[in-house]
């Protein structure tokens, strides 16, 4: 052969050598559990649907993030969104605004007039559900995407619950939430209001297969207060829901709202809006304690709402309420002291919390009720087969988000039992926590844009006078997503690979060349996400 | 010198990003870019020199269309990519003596010149005992004459291929093969060093500039820069070395983002001879924070420990912030990078 001087062997390239063969551990791409994702009472795939949302992809964000929850413009405006307390991105500066870019994709749908699209063939199953809360709304969504034929009966006269006869108009416009419902309307699903359910037990006669309890918790709890006859005493869940009618009920100048719960509070802004002057919410705990979110309590103090921390009403009189000073004992209890104080008040409000009415199902012995809620397994069934209940009424948070989670898991439960399985919960991918976060590649919105951003976040906490993102300010808060636990494409495995041994796929994804792989462990160390672990080779 | 785009989720600082506009991707994050030196090399699991390598020959690559000579001094670069007959290099590459590296790219240079080849350009590069020690005066003499080679210093801080031993450029304090801790004698000598970028751009060249593998968008903008002057060109990349260093393989690039972001190596860009623009520190960490993961820097930790020389490197570290003014009001001080 024609080689050069003291040229023994053909020239070669160092792929022959195939350096994996060095490795102790490695890296293996993962999806973890983002914890804004873990926290969301309706499931929803937060990080997924922001994933689109980054790109500016807002309808495939809003179908990515209607899978689990269909009234995302209604809860973009009313969550008390835990999903956000979670959020990884609040240990960097502030967490992302997800409740603002939900009611962004929300209120974008109900522009655009996206619409579901039924894809299931007709199943012939006729499911009956018994209110039309978000509890109920959220399974008749549910089981009428999977093909079945659903009827909601609601004895008020229009559908939402809670959503339309308990929170106050300025948090929820009416036109979003009738839109939201109009649209799973659409899919087939039938409402019948001023159709009270006597018996839940009558419905499985009429012949349908199965039936979901979603009747809420309605009825104001009363209290033994001192009053005399010609005190004004209101329960907050008529005053809400007479208002919500039109026909608000008369309170005075002033008015004393009793409880500490988010009903309280929403009772005491209505009465301003009312037009009393003075409001003021007595509760017995202190702040601390009051199980109102916090969001709330800022906007209810913001419009003058007053705070009587540590009181109780001892009594009510003509114009005239009694409170007692209350003190905390060694355990935290609120005592009594024995000092009392009057207020001024035309009218007292107890907002105490409420119970469900449980007449629909009187004599049904095969349900157990505890503690004035229905007990349901760990499929939402009643001891009743065939009768599955969810949201206020059933033991949990009383909150929409939680029982739009129930309608959803209630949906799937009886859809594998009409098929006479037991529905297999997904198996949770370990949580996607702060510590597996590279931070350093994470940069800030610029300066510029922040305040902008700020305000719109808060906005979102309630008051529809402000507005809300718009398409531009929707990415920049989408993109403050730390996307943690799951690839979004930052190319960093592909480029900081001291022996290219990551290959970047057609499909936007990633793979490690085996062959070539040393184990370094660089790629794992320096994605943002936390998307790689490190596993020790099997040899 | 971080590129201009503005990410809310990941700023300039990741290799790439599926929401970036091709124009400002990093040339790492482009599945065809060169990989000038390519898999199945013997660097050690996670080495930074291999990574800057490529970093830089890629970037210098997509700067001159493909137009690139690579001169090589002996030391772990060329001996990990080319054990005979094998070759790593998806470039063309000669490789003499370890302290000749630039002597003999000049001459490269000139041969192309004569042939009217100017549209080759011509590097050079070698690791810093090559650099500053033993190829320091034909270094210097190529500065002095301006010849047209863009020399590029892998600074691992030791003779690593040779198992460890103090360079010029190894810093004070550190344990080498050649430097062992004996009682309270801690290692290395304590003294100023040899600053290369610093003494090149007292040649007055048209361009001298350090930067790490811990941030590739100013690295590579640094090599594309380079390629756009003629003349003798420097620059000078900090590659953390997990065998020499004593770090875990996967810390190369924390440590280098944390050499930068302690002060103590300053990145900067300085052109015929005077400082044009230098790297903010953007997470200001104190030094054993960078100093304690690396166990040539063991001794000076613990019981026994040497909390003095502690107090001295981070002294050296205040000095660069103050020298090259490597703080502004953007900068959070944080307790680890
Ligand atoms: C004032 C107030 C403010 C609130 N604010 C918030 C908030 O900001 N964010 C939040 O997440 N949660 C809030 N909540 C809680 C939230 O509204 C409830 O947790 C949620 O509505 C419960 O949903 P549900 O479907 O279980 O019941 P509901 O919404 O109560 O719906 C039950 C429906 O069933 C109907 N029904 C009952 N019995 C029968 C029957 N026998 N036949 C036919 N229909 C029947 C009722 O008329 C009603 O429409 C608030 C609650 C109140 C009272
Ligand atoms: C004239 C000469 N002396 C000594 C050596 C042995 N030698 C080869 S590489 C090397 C050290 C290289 O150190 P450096 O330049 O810092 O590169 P690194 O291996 O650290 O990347 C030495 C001493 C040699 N090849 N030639
Ligand atoms: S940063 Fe994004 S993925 Fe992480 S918790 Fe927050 S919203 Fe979820
Ligand atoms: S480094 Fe970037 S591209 Fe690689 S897995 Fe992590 S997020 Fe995805
Ligand atoms: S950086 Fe490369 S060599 Fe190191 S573990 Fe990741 S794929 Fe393997
Ligand atoms: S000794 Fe250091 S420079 Fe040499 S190959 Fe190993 S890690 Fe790289
Ligand atoms: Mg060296």
């Amino acid at each position: 052969m024609d080689k050069p001087f003291a040229i023994t062997l053909n020239i070669g390239s160092s792929l022959a050598n195939h350096t994996g063969s060095w490795r102790n551990e490695r890296p293996v791409y993962v999806n973890r559990l983002p914890p804004c994702n873990d926290a969301c009472p309706a499931g929803e795939d937060v990080q997924g649907w922001l994933y689109e949302g980054e790109a500016g992809n807002y309808e495939q964000a809003w179908r990515n993030l209607v899978r689990d929850n269909p009234l995302p413009a209604i809860m973009g405006r009313i969550c008390y969104h835990p999903c956000q307390t979670a959020c990884n991105r609040a240990e960097v500066d502030e967490a992302v605004g997800i409740n603002s870019v939900e009611r962004f994709l929300g209120d974008e749908a109900i522009k655009q007039g996206w619409q579901f699209k039924l894809t299931a063939a007709p199943t012939g199953k006729r499911i009956l559900i018994i209110g039309s809360g978000p509890s109920g709304l959220s399974a008749a969504y549910q089981l009428a995407m999977k093909g079945h034929d659903v009827t909601i009966r609601e004895s008020a006269a229009a559908p939402g619950g809670m959503m339309r006869y308990g929170i106050p108009a300025y948090r929820l416009p009416r036109e979003v939430l009738d839109a939201e419902i109009a649209r799973i309307v659409n899919l087939g699903v039938k409402i019948e209001c001023n159709s009270k359910v006597e018996s839940a037990e009558a419905t499985f006669a009429e012949g349908f297969d199965a039936v979901f309890l979603a009747i809420g918790a309605h009825l104001g709890k009363r209290a033994f207060i001192p009053a005399g006859d010609t005190a004004r005493i209101l329960d907050a869940v008529s005053v809400l829901h007479m208002t919500a009618d039109g026909q608000p009920p008369l309170l005075g100048r002033r008015v004393v709202v009793y409880g500490g719960g988010n009903t309280a509070l929403d009772a005491a802004r209505t009465a301003r809006r009312l037009g009393a002057y003075e409001a003021i919410v007595v509760y017995r705990r202190t702040q601390e304690k009051m199980p109102a979110h916090e969001v709330e309590l800022r906007e209810a103090l913001d419009e003058g709402i007053v705070m009587r921390w540590l009181s109780t009403v001892s009594r009510v009189d003509e114009g005239k309420v009694t409170i007692e000073k209350m003190a905390l004992d060694d355990s935290g209890f609120p005592q009594p002291t024995g000092e009392f104080e009057d207020l001024d008040a035309d009218s007292v409000i107890l907002a105490l919390g409420q119970e469900v009415d449980l007449s629909v199902i009187e004599g049904m012995s095969e349900i157990k009720v505890e503690d004035g809620v229905i007990d349901v397994d760990g499929f939402l069934m009643t001891g009743r087969k065939g009768l599955f209940a969810g949201g206020d009424a059933v033991p949990g948070e009383r909150t929409a988000t939680n029982a739009i989670g129930h309608g959803k898991h209630a949906a799937r439960a009886i859809d594998s039992w009409l098929q006479g399985e037991n529905f297999v919960h997904a198996e949770r991918p370990a949580l996607a926590a702060f510590d597996r976060l590279n931070t350093w590649y994470y940069s800030d919105a610029p300066k510029t844009v922040r305040p902008k951003l700020d305000a719109a976040r808060r906005a979102s906490n309630f008051a529809e006078v402000v507005q809300g993102l718009d398409a531009e300010t929707a990415v920049f808060e989408a993109r403050r997503c730390l996307s943690c636990g799951n690839c979004f494409g930052c190319d960093n495995c592909f480029g900081v690979c001291p022996d290219n041994a990551v290959i970047k796929l057609e499909n936007g994804k990633y793979e490690i060349n085996l062959d070539y792989c040393k184990g370094c462990g660089i790629c794992a160390n320096e994605c943002p996400c936390g998307a790689i672990d490190m596993e020790v080779e099997r040899s | 010198m971080s590129t201009p785009l503005k990410f809310y989720q990941v700023g300039s600082f990741a290799v790439g990003n599926r929401l970036v506009d091709e124009e400002s991707l990093s040339e790492q994050s482009r599945p065809g870019r060169t990989n000038s030196l390519t898999s199945g090399h013997r660097a050690c699991q996670g080495c930074g020199e291999a990574l800057g390598a490529r970093y830089a020959l890629d970037a210098a690559m997509a700067a001159t269309d493909g137009k690139i000579v690579a001169v090589n001094a002996t030391g772990c670069l060329e001996v990990f990519s080319t054990p005979y007959p094998e070759t790593s290099w998806r470039l063309p590459w000669l490789h003499s003596l370890f302290g000749n590296a630039s002597a003999v790219a000049t001459g490269v240079a000139a041969a192309l010149r004569a042939q009217g080849k100017e549209d080759i350009r011509v590097i050079a590069q070698g690791g810093d005992g090559g650099t500053v020690d033993i190829g320091f005066g034909p270094l210097s003499g190529m500065f002095e004459r301006n010849d047209d080679v863009l020399y590029i210093c892998y600074d691992n801080e030791a003779y690593m291929n040779t198992g460890v031993q103090r360079s010029g450029a190894t810093p004070p304090a550190a344990r080498t093969n050649t430097t062992h801790a004996v009682g309270a004698n801690p290692g290395a000598s304590f003294t100023q060093g040899k600053n290369l970028p610093v003494i090149a751009m007292a040649h007055g060249i048209p361009y001298v500039a350090t930067a790490t593998v811990a941030d590739l968008h100013d690295l590579e903008a640094k090599v594309k820069k380079a390629m756009t002057f003629r003349g003798a060109r420097y620059l000078h990349i900090l590659v953390p070395c997990p065998l020499g260093w004593g770090s875990r393989s996967e810390e190369t690039i924390q440590l280098a983002r944390m050499a930068a972001e302690s002060g103590l190596f300053p990145v900067f860009e300085a052109e015929y001879g005077e400082v044009t623009v230098v790297k903010k520190i953007r997470r200001l960490v104190k030094v054993v924070d960078y100093l304690k993961p690396q166990k040539r820097f063991a001794h000076l930790f613990g019981a026994n420990g040497r909390p003095d020389l502690l107090e001295a490197i981070q002294g050296i570290a205040d000095r660069n912030i103050a020298k090259y003014q490597l703080t502004d009001e953007n900068t959070q001080e944080v307790a680890r990078g």
